[in-house]
């Protein structure tokens, strides 16, 4: 197995590596819904991967970074509450590692429909409750536009994560060696 | 697609690059929380007068940077168009009074002086930054970004992370569009013009290659900086790390007293909103 201090730089280059793919992902592959700066998020679902296989820390940092990185070149100035919630949520899908344990290549359907739950629940407390909360204290936005938009974007990266997502890890998971698949010989 | 490339640094040769990057984040970052708490308006136009007076020193070209301001002019409009419909008393109730251009009081969209107001103080905080942003990405290397985000307290092993970031941008760009066009080559419509699930589809088509070899790059890059000993050593210097000169200094001095205003001013409003309407 791998020593900590080569995770520690994994984790390092995992975040910078994550977060371009994340600001590339964010800025290109982006399908708007019709309501204003929300849109479906294709980078949702890589945040998904990357917090299965490399944990809370990079996957919180890569989409901080990424996202900020991202604001600050399409709208000129982060938005910071948003910003902070969508670390918050990779940090969440990073906790997730240790249940799905993907680098031992199996996963079996309980536990893509435990991630699943856990990921809608996880988007729900970002998108719907902390995210518009932010806005209105922070920016005195108000409030039924930012639950609108809050509402909106806890509905599509919760299902860019269950389609996107979900394929990713299956994907993932198929080109692991799969723990325990050697044999000695008798 | 080509137009939305990253708006990229080039020494311009003003004061503004020989400021050191660190001094150049601090007031950044300083003027935009600032900015974000405040709603005085008339300190929201101070500060935007003064960012575009510092932007004209920057000598950037407008048309250089035409693409980006039309799509923050398009996004805060439409933001602005929402607010309205959503709530188009708010400005009302924060103000207190309640003064009709248009309409009656019954209905439901109407328009109020407040709400005018208060629409264009939140257009003012979209865009009071846009100016300081711009400047800070154009004038600002990006090797010497990731030496200030140290130099500022962050740890090193962060700012590390986010010099890989704005190191592969560009080639995960361009892994991005060569997948991209072979992928459309072998048949995906991507475009605006294709239904929309035949884009979804297709954007999974370019992910999964895109995902899978930057993985694989995660591994050699990793590989390789631990070859060289990375992450051995309590601190780390930077070669693009510039020392503070005494207009850093300066700079510094000039952004603390337009944040200290800034706060002075709350005091002065009794909150963050300037009621004009008294």
């Amino acid at each position: 197995m791998q020593n900590k201090q080569s995770t520690s730089i994994r984790t390092v280059v995992a975040t910078g590596i994550g977060a371009a793919i994340i600001f590339v992902l964010m800025k290109f592959v982006a399908i708007p819904t019709g309501i204003p700066n929300t849109q479906v998020n294709v980078a949702a679902g890589f945040l998904a991967l990357l917090g299965a296989i490399f944990g809370p820390v990079a996957a919180g940092l890569a989409v901080f970074i990424g996202h900020a990185l991202n604001d600050f070149v399409t709208y000129g100035s982060p938005w910071w509450t948003w910003i902070i919630v969508d670390g918050l949520i990779g940090v969440a899908f990073g906790f997730a590692k240790n249940r799905l344990k993907i680098e031992d290549g199996v996963l079996g359907t309980a536990k893509l429909v435990w991630f699943n739950i856990y990921q809608v629940i996880v988007n729900f407390i970002g998108w719907v409750l902390l995210a518009p909360t932010g806005d209105i204290i922070v920016y005195h936005e108000p409030a039924t536009k930012v639950y609108l938009q809050g509402i909106t974007t806890w509905l599509v990266n919760s299902i860019s994560v269950a389609i996107i997502g979900s394929i990713l890890l299956v994907l993932y998971a198929r080109t692991r060696t799969q723990r325990g698949s050697l044999k000695k010989e008798r | 697609m080509q137009n939305q490339l990253l708006i990229g640094y080039d020494n311009r040769h003003t004061f503004l690059n020989r400021l050191s990057g660190s001094t150049k984040l601090l007031c950044f970052v300083g003027l935009s929380i600032i900015g974000m708490m405040t709603y005085d308006t008339r300190y929201l136009i101070g500060v935007m007068v003064f960012s575009l007076i510092i932007f004209h020193f920057s000598k950037i070209n407008y048309r250089d940077i035409k693409f980006v301001v039309n799509v923050i002019i398009g996004f805060s409009v439409l933001n602005l168009v929402m607010v309205y419909v959503f709530a188009p008393h708010y400005g009302v109730t924060i103000y207190g009074t309640e003064h009709l251009l248009l309409g009656s009081s019954q209905h439901y969209f109407n328009l109020t002086t407040e709400q005018l107001f208060y629409e264009f103080n939140l257009l003012l905080k979209y865009t009071f930054a846009v100016p300081l942003a711009l400047i800070f990405l154009m004038t600002t290397n990006p090797s010497e970004f990731a030496a200030s985000l140290n130099k500022i307290g962050i740890s090193y092993r962060i700012s590390y992370s986010v010099a890989i970031a704005l190191r592969y941008i560009p080639d995960v760009q361009n892994d991005y569009r060569t997948i991209s066009l072979a992928q459309q080559a072998r048949g995906f419509e991507m475009s605006k013009k294709a239904p929309f699930m035949t884009r979804v589809r297709g954007s999974i088509q370019i992910l999964l290659p895109l995902i899978f070899s930057s993985l694989d790059r995660i591994e050699v890059i990793s590989q390789a900086m631990e070859l060289r000993r990375f992450g051995k050593g309590k601190k780390r210097t930077w070669y693009m790390a510039q020392k503070f000169k005494s207009n850093d200094y300066l700079a510094l001095l000039c952004v603390l007293v337009i944040i200290l205003i800034g706060i002075g001013l709350f005091k002065v409003n009794g909150g963050r909103f300037w009621n004009p309407f008294n």
